[in-house]
């Protein structure tokens, strides 16, 4: 597989697992309505790219994997990170946990984008550096949003706790 | 009793006048039978508090009684007229079931106790929960019917006092994305237009603004207009016919919740016929090719398809905006309690950026407010922002509004955004916010979602102060309730949707013990004993003139800014309009006349928010897009209502209002007049729905969603097909249930979701998915819901 083929089927699969971070999240905290509404909303712009990105995929031939649908669900909050020990049932500190998981994953995502919009000028893709600027701002809005969101509520989670 | 005229004639008599000419003047008396003006012992002076017009009036008083009403000729709002529940509402003033001693919850019941007890019971908890939460416990929800003078206290109490970012207004219910649209496009809040504008317009739109029962003094004006010469053409996006709806040239009835898809499809025609003042546009705003971008997306044959609208009715409301020579445009529920409200409404702003028609005769926009004194709680910080539109992200802001307060800045919460309503209710449900001081507001009946709403209230471990002039249904709920008196019974100042500001003077007594919410407010202050950096008291007035006094230099070079007035400026003759300055004394007709906004980074009130996901704009953000003196123009993609009709809930559901009744009916509930115009809850059915099920005026339905069902008479109307129409203001006061249902629901909030506008933060009372049904056996063949008007007879 060409490096472009590499970083194009790695991106599908994070975009992937970052919608499935949303929709994991919608669920988890369906009671804090504007996180739950929001998570369903961003999924679908991952959801978006992801399709962005398979029809990239087959204009190129190149093969795609598929993403295991739970595994973002499973992965531990804070993933990538140590944490110190806590009570995993505290939905206010899983709510933090849960923002900075998406904000990590998406920054991830962001930086595929990157990596993908630097070698479609390079390659002079005029088709692949289109789809990274339609893309690549929605990643920026959805790590600003859990930014946001995480600069709002930890305040009172802090204080209450 | 035999209807009053002016309830099935709520408008009265025409005065035509042609563009640019006077309104003529017309004044409204309404007095208790058997008087005539001359058994009136003295006229007070005040404006109108049932709505957000701000229609001056004289208080009639004989006896020391309240005894009807005058329109004030000299005023410029309303030149003499006033509206049915202007005519009718101060007679609850007199109810019997005045709230008239402090009532506190002993063994479960409310019992009556003296002043010093029920504060004793609000000051005792206020410091044991600072004690051990600090400030996070502590939660103030207040109204837009208060007094600029007591917001302002309530916000310096709260915010420089005790130091919770727990502050919000109902007016997150109702105009919240008004603020938040001005604050998108021009960086402050701050109504760029004028009621004057109606002389000049030749084209006025209304989006979602059913003017002629929310301001129906403001749409006599219109009507004034429409039975001139030359009237202005009229633009109306509303599912209902309305009455502005019959009276428009073009009407758009789009399907809930596709608002943006609609505006985004008349900017691009806008843009396709090149109706743009491109000298306007490059020399006063930011993000036209952007805006030129994204509208790209959305041809009319589309939005045509989405909002379920005639493609030529589009291209007509289009030519409309794009052709019209003075614009004005206004804005209400329909598109802020609706789905992506502030990206819609934003909208709007940008049709006259585009034409470069703000700031001149007959070219504004109105970004309505539903309550008389909305603009306050936004302007003197009891809705949570910081007083003055002042920005919670500027530290040099944050700065000089601690040295009006003598304070340290680090007293003033500014951290995160403020906490908005919804969010206040869901650490009330989490149990993070353990005292909860609810002023002048009904959230048990206004709120969305009332069985969750009943349920946090009612919670144990949340104290719940409520301080009201009736035994609400919220007040029903409360641990220590406190009686307030109501207008005409305490003096203050208020200030309107175009920013007229008029002086209320006390004309009677409260009943019994009912104290000004001023003085309530102030008692709590002395009771916590709050203090400046300097030991002296922090509050440092004890009246309203004090007050008021005290808010000037808060307000002083701010964009609304109420230096050159004064309580004497107020008397005797017309409302004013802020800004008014040394150099503008008479006030400021129209913002904006000179291109040059408020939007400097160093000077603005916001730097903005993320339309579709309501992040905050970051300065260094707002910087780059190098706004300096420029408005913004925003573009927003359209998203999807969250939430659909599907086979199971094939309708959707909005609510509204009537022009009899007034939120939750506490005052027009009590008035008879108005009680009698709309006795009862109905549900609007299109003609064609009602056709297809077999049912017929006055069945009795049942609305039903997954949060709950109401029981209410059929009005057939002209309605979108597949749109139930329920008005919000029916609650439990004047039922068996007392605060919640005892059979049936009848408020229209038991059905409506929880979910809000994540810039404004408004909730969403106009896209729910339900279902009818008639229920079987009971059919009365009588005509349902409010009066007709004589024009639908």
């Amino acid at each position: 597989m060409s490096r472009l083929a590499t970083a194009i089927a790695d991106l599908h699969l994070a975009e992937q697992e970052l919608a499935a971070a949303f929709g994991a999240m919608a669920q988890r905290h369906s009671e804090d309505h504007e996180v739950f509404h929001l998570s369903r909303d961003l999924a679908e712009w991952s959801a978006r790219h992801v399709d962005e990105l398979a029809h990239l995929a087959s204009d190129r031939d190149i093969a795609l994997i598929g993403a295991d649908a739970d595994r973002a669900d499973d992965a531990p909050a804070g993933v990538g990170g140590r944490r110190a020990v806590r009570d995993r049932d505290d939905p206010s500190l899983r709510l933090l946990d849960d923002l900075r998981d998406v904000h990590r994953r998406a920054a991830g995502v962001s930086l595929d984008w990157e990596v993908l919009a630097q070698a479609a000028q390079t390659l002079r893709d005029g088709e692949l550096l289109a789809a990274c600027q339609r893309a690549h701002p929605d990643t920026l809005r959805q790590m600003r949003w859990a930014d946001a969101m995480l600069k709002s509520v930890a305040p009172q989670v802090m204080a209450s706790g | 009793m035999a209807s009053h005229p002016r309830i099935a004639h709520p408008w009265g008599r025409r005065t035509p006048y042609g563009p640019g000419e006077p309104w003529p003047v017309r004044e409204d008396v309404q007095l208790a039978d058997g008087l005539t003006p001359d058994d009136v012992d003295r006229w007070v002076q005040s404006a109108a508090v049932l709505h957000s017009n701000g229609d001056g009036l004289d208080i009639a008083v004989k006896d020391g009684r309240i005894v009807g009403v005058r329109g004030r000729t000299v005023d410029r709002v309303n030149h003499g007229r006033l509206g049915p529940k202007d005519l009718f509402g101060w007679q609850a003033n007199h109810s019997p079931d005045r709230l008239t001693r402090p009532l506190v919850r002993r063994d479960g019941r409310l019992v009556e106790t003296s002043w010093e007890t029920a504060m004793g019971v609000v000051v005792d908890r206020t410091r044991e929960l600072l004690a051990e939460q600090g400030p996070s416990a502590l939660g103030f929800y207040t109204t837009g019917q208060l007094f600029l003078e007591e917001y302002y206290t309530l916000g310096l109490i709260a915010h420089g006092g005790l130091g919770t970012n727990h502050v919000d207004g109902n007016t997150r219910l109702c105009t919240a994305t008004a603020a938040a649209a001005l604050k998108q496009s021009f960086a402050s809040d701050g109504q760029p237009g004028s009621y004057a504008d109606i002389d000049h317009a030749d084209t006025i739109a209304l989006f979602g603004h059913n003017m002629a029962e929310t301001q129906s003094v403001t749409w006599t004006r219109v009507l004034d207009r429409l039975a001139g010469p030359n009237p202005p053409r009229v633009l109306c996006v509303d599912p209902r016919e309305t009455p502005v709806a019959r009276a428009a040239t073009v009407h758009l009835r789009p399907r809930p919740g596709t608002n943006v898809m609609l505006m985004n499809a008349l900017l691009r025609e806008l843009i396709e016929h090149d109706w743009v003042d491109h000298a306007y546009v490059d020399a006063h705003t930011v993000g036209y090719d952007e805006l030129v971008q994204r509208v790209a997306d959305y041809p009319v044959e589309r939005a045509a398809q989405v909002c379920d609208v005639p493609v030529g009715d589009l291209h007509e409301a289009a030519r409309l905006l794009g052709t019209a020579g003075r614009l004005l445009s206004t804005v209400l529920q329909g598109f802020y309690q609706s789905h992506q409200a502030t990206a819609a409404a934003v909208q709007v702003n940008n049709v006259h950026l585009l034409r470069g028609m703000l700031g001149r005769p007959g070219c504004g926009v109105l970004q309505m407010n539903g309550q008389p004194t909305a603009q306050n709680t936004r302007e003197a910080g009891a809705d949570g922002d910081l007083p003055g539109f002042r920005n919670w992200s500027n530290d040099a802001h944050v700065a000089d509004l601690a040295r009006i307060w003598n304070i340290d800045p680090m007293d003033i919460p500014h951290y995160a955004a403020p906490t908005h309503l919804m969010q206040i209710m869901r650490y009330a449900e989490q149990g993070t916010i353990r005292l909860l001081w609810v002023t002048g507001t009904n959230p048990a009946v206004s709120l969305p979602e009332l069985a969750r709403v009943r349920r946090i209230l009612a919670q144990e471990r949340l104290l719940l102060v409520v301080q009201d002039i009736f035994l609400t249904e919220t007040a029903q709920l409360a641990d220590v309730v406190l009686p307030a008196a109501a207008w005409g019974e305490k003096t203050g100042t208020f200030t309107n949707t175009d920013r007229t500001v008029h002086l209320s003077e006390k004309a009677v007594e409260p009943p019994g013990e009912a104290r000004p919410d001023l003085d309530i407010f102030l008692d709590y202050a002395r009771g916590l004993d709050l203090r400046d950096q300097d030991g002296d008291p922090l509050v440092k007035w004890s009246d309203a003139e004090g007050a008021f006094e005290g808010w000037k230099e808060c307000s002083r070079g701010r964009p609304c800014d109420y230096s050159g007035l004064s309580y004497d400026r107020l008397r005797g003759g017309s409302g004013i309009q802020w800004p008014c300055t040394e150099d503008a004394p008479d006030g400021t007709e129209r913002l904006y006349a000179d291109g040059r906004f408020f939007s400097a980074p160093d000077y603005c009130e916001s730097y903005g928010r993320d339309l579709v996901t309501g992040a905050p704009v970051s300065p260094v953000e707002y910087r780059a897009l190098n706004p300096d003196g420029r408005a913004v123009i925003k573009a927003a993609a359209y998203q999807s209502a969250h939430e659909r009709p599907d086979a199971e809930l094939p309708f959707q559901l909005i609510t509204g209002r009537t022009i009899y009744h007034f939120h939750t009916r506490t005052k027009t509930g009590r008035a008879p007049e108005l009680q009698a115009a709309a006795p009862d809850v109905w549900v609007e059915v299109a003609a064609a729905d009602a056709a297809e099920q077999g049912w017929v005026e006055g069945d009795l339905l049942e609305v039903s969603t997954p949060r709950g069902s109401v029981q209410a008479r059929l009005r057939v109307g002209g309605i979108r097909p597949g749109v139930l129409f329920l008005p919000f203001h029916y609650g439990y006061w004047d039922t068996g249930g007392g605060h919640a249902p005892d059979g049936p629901g009848r408020a229209a909030n038991e059905l409506t979701l929880t979910d809000w506008d994540p810039a404004s933060k408004q909730p969403i009372f106009k896209t729910a998915a339900a279902r009818a049904r008639r229920v079987d056996g009971d059919r009365t063949a009588a005509d349902a819901g409010p009066t007709r008007t004589e024009e639908e007879r």
